[in-house]
């Protein structure tokens, strides 16, 4: 991936202030936002999350001045939003919107420069950045940016609005919904880019959408909201989904939020059991000692690598020492670096207690069971990694 | 009201030996000898014709942009533009005689006012067609109503906006035919001079036909060449 141009003016990330936001519409006895005060660090995504008339789009749009305030204040970089003129203010952050809103009648090159052509860029320069944007968000320039945007896919289009949104390297990105109008794999293929991308680009972004499950991915911080425009909790995933804060954050994150908290994490972060693993032609009594050190009642065998061969079966600890004589094979076998939810679905999918895991040369590094994993839910969470730090592992 | 002293004229048949055009057929001999004299009735026409239809574009455009920002604006101007659209052409051309006078001046108001109703109301359908998405990134990445107006909503509208110059067009060609009876010249003219003679109400009246149609092809290209992305397809 090409590195983003520097010097840009804008190129550092900058935090993000919620204070006591509050927007009420005239002729409206509820408020569509009520004090809504939250922060958020330089280059991190939060996610505002929500049933829908929540607030959290409304919240969103008042970051640009798409709708203004009624009370309280945002600071971008502890500067109020209030001081600035709203259009100057909108081309120094990046809007990405559900259904886009590419200018159909201009080209992808054309509308990539939509922002550096209002700041007055020069021509070389704006041509330059525009096919570097291009380029960023995996399309290829010769090829797509004469092209209108009816000629590109819902996912290529989706593509050219963040670069577009990118254009000026701006230090916030607003982004409402950005993937809910694309259907679920390509959804899933944005996603994953967009989180490779931040990692690099290091923005600070607020991310709307309806998709508890989305959020999950995408964000470093959670901002669930309730109808009323109230924040019902604002917390790194990890912690959401392990306290929910009150009954309408256990049911909004789901019954299944045990399961979602194991797509956050990986083997290695978890407490493996140990076992025994024997050579073949150890001696007997040696192997006992080693079976009886581990937390496995069961031996494994491995060969020279350390490479787990099967469960060995009582017989091949009946003499002198040890033989090749088993009791089941080592299967499933799952690597340090699985997603905790897809070991967990091997090892229910094979119909055995225990999972083998090695690590990336093959050797193993431990025991998988399903009491490991209930011991870890019930655990406090480490620190929580989230999507992003996942992906960029 | 002595109106048209043109009415008196006969148009000279050459050639007594031409039964054809004594008996006021379809004659292509005499049409071939008598063409020339159809070109200046029919620059008349054209002007009559682009000058009413510029002038109405332009305060049409400058209607439906302040409709755009004021939408309360819309009905009344409609209602406005559609009673101008009502009254017959030969009584408009009457009714403003006192203030203008006799001549092209009169026929030229008349004609402007017909434009307003159709090029107003395609450049009101043709913002209202924009997006709200479109508007709504447009905004969000910074650009001023004006910015929006001039590079996102009227481009977008372009194509609706040609299609109300194409019937504003054919139409007033139509009308600028009855621009004699203010005594505004034009095609109209030639035709009033020997309406009973077939060869020339059939080469006056064809003209006023071509030239809709070669108006109405000018303007289509126009619109290709300034929307090329309406034939993008991948």
């Amino acid at each position: 991936m090409p590195a983003v141009e520097e010097g840009t003016a804008h190129s550092q990330a900058q935090p993000l202030e919620f204070r006591e936001v509050t927007k009420r519409y005239p002729g409206s006895s509820e408020a569509a936002v009520d004090g809504l005060s939250l922060e958020v660090p330089a280059g991190e995504i939060c996610v505002l999350v929500g049933p829908s008339g929540c607030g959290k789009t409304t919240a969103m749009r008042m970051v640009n001045r798409m709708i203004d305030l009624t009370s309280g204040d945002i600071l971008i970089g502890g500067r109020s939003i209030k001081d600035r003129k709203p259009e100057e203010l909108r081309r120094e952050i990046g809007y990405v919107i559900q259904h886009i809103g590419l200018f159909p009648h201009r080209t992808i090159g054309e509308n990539v420069a939509t922002v550096p052509k209002l700041l007055g860029w020069d021509k070389g320069r704006t041509a330059k950045r525009v096919d570097e944007l291009i380029e960023l968000v995996g399309l290829d320039p010769s090829e797509h940016r004469d092209r209108y945007p009816v000629q590109l896919s819902g996912g290529q289009r989706q593509r050219v609005g963040v670069a577009r949104a990118l254009a000026v390297d701006p230090p916030i990105m607003l982004m409402d919904e950005p993937f809910g109008a694309i259907d679920p794999i390509n959804r899933e293929r944005l996603q994953n880019e967009f989180l490779r991308l931040q990692a690099e680009l290091r923005k600070t972004i607020i991310f709307v959408t309806h998709d508890i499950d989305e959020a999950i991915k995408m964000g470093d911080r959670i901002a669930i909201m309730q109808v009323g425009g109230k924040l019902a909790q604002y917390a790194a995933p990890a912690e959401l989904l392990m306290y929910p804060a009150s009954r309408f954050v256990e049911d909004f994150v789901g019954s299944d939020r045990a399961l979602k908290r194991l797509a956050l994490q990986r083997v290695r972060d978890i407490d493996l059991w140990t076992a025994a693993a024997i050579r073949p032609g150890t001696p007997v009594a040696e192997a006992r000692e080693k079976i009886a050190e581990a937390d496995v009642p069961y031996a494994m065998l491995v060969d020279d690598a350390g490479r787990p061969k099967g469960w060995l079966s009582d017989r091949a600890l009946a003499g002198e020492r040890v033989t090749k004589e088993l009791r089941s094979p080592a299967e499933p076998i799952v690597e340090l670096d699985d997603v905790l939810r897809d070991a967990l679905a091997d090892l229910l999918s094979s119909e055995t207690r225990y999972g083998a895991v090695v690590d990336s040369k093959g050797a193993l590094a431990g025991v998988l069971s399903l009491e490991v994993i209930q011991h870890f839910l019930h655990a406090a969470p480490p620190a929580s990694p989230t999507g992003a730090e996942l992906l960029r592992e | 009201m002595n109106l048209l002293p043109l009415a008196q004229l006969k148009i000279e048949k050459p050639g007594g030996s031409d039964s054809c055009a004594a008996s006021n057929d379809f004659c292509p001999g005499w049409i071939a000898e008598n063409i020339g004299r159809y070109w200046d009735p029919l620059l008349e026409h054209v002007v009559l014709t682009l000058v009413p239809v510029a002038i109405g574009f332009a305060i049409s455009m400058a209607l439906a942009i302040m409709a755009h920002r004021r939408r309360w604006l819309t009905g009344p101007i409609i209602t406005v533009t559609g009673i101008f659209f009502a009254i017959p052409s030969v009584a408009a051309f009457f009714l403003l005689q006192p203030i203008t006078g006799l001549g092209t001046t009169t026929a030229m108001v008349a004609l402007t006012s017909y434009t307003l109703l159709i090029i107003f109301r395609n450049i009101t359908t043709g913002l209202r067609n924009v997006p709200a998405e479109t508007r709504d990134a447009a905004i969000g990445q910074g650009l001023t109503q004006r910015q929006v107006l001039v590079r996102v909503e009227l481009p977008m509208a372009t194509p609706e906006i040609m299609a109300g110059l194409r019937i504003a067009t054919s139409t007033t060609v139509g009308l600028a035919a009855l621009a004699v009876f203010a005594g505004g010249g034009g095609l109209g003219t030639e035709i009033l001079v020997d309406k009973y003679f077939k060869s020339n109400v059939v080469v006056a009246g064809g003209l006023a036909v071509l030239l809709a149609a070669v108006l109405d092809l000018l303007i289509l290209t126009a619109q290709r060449a300034v929307t090329p992305w309406q034939r993008a397809r991948s």
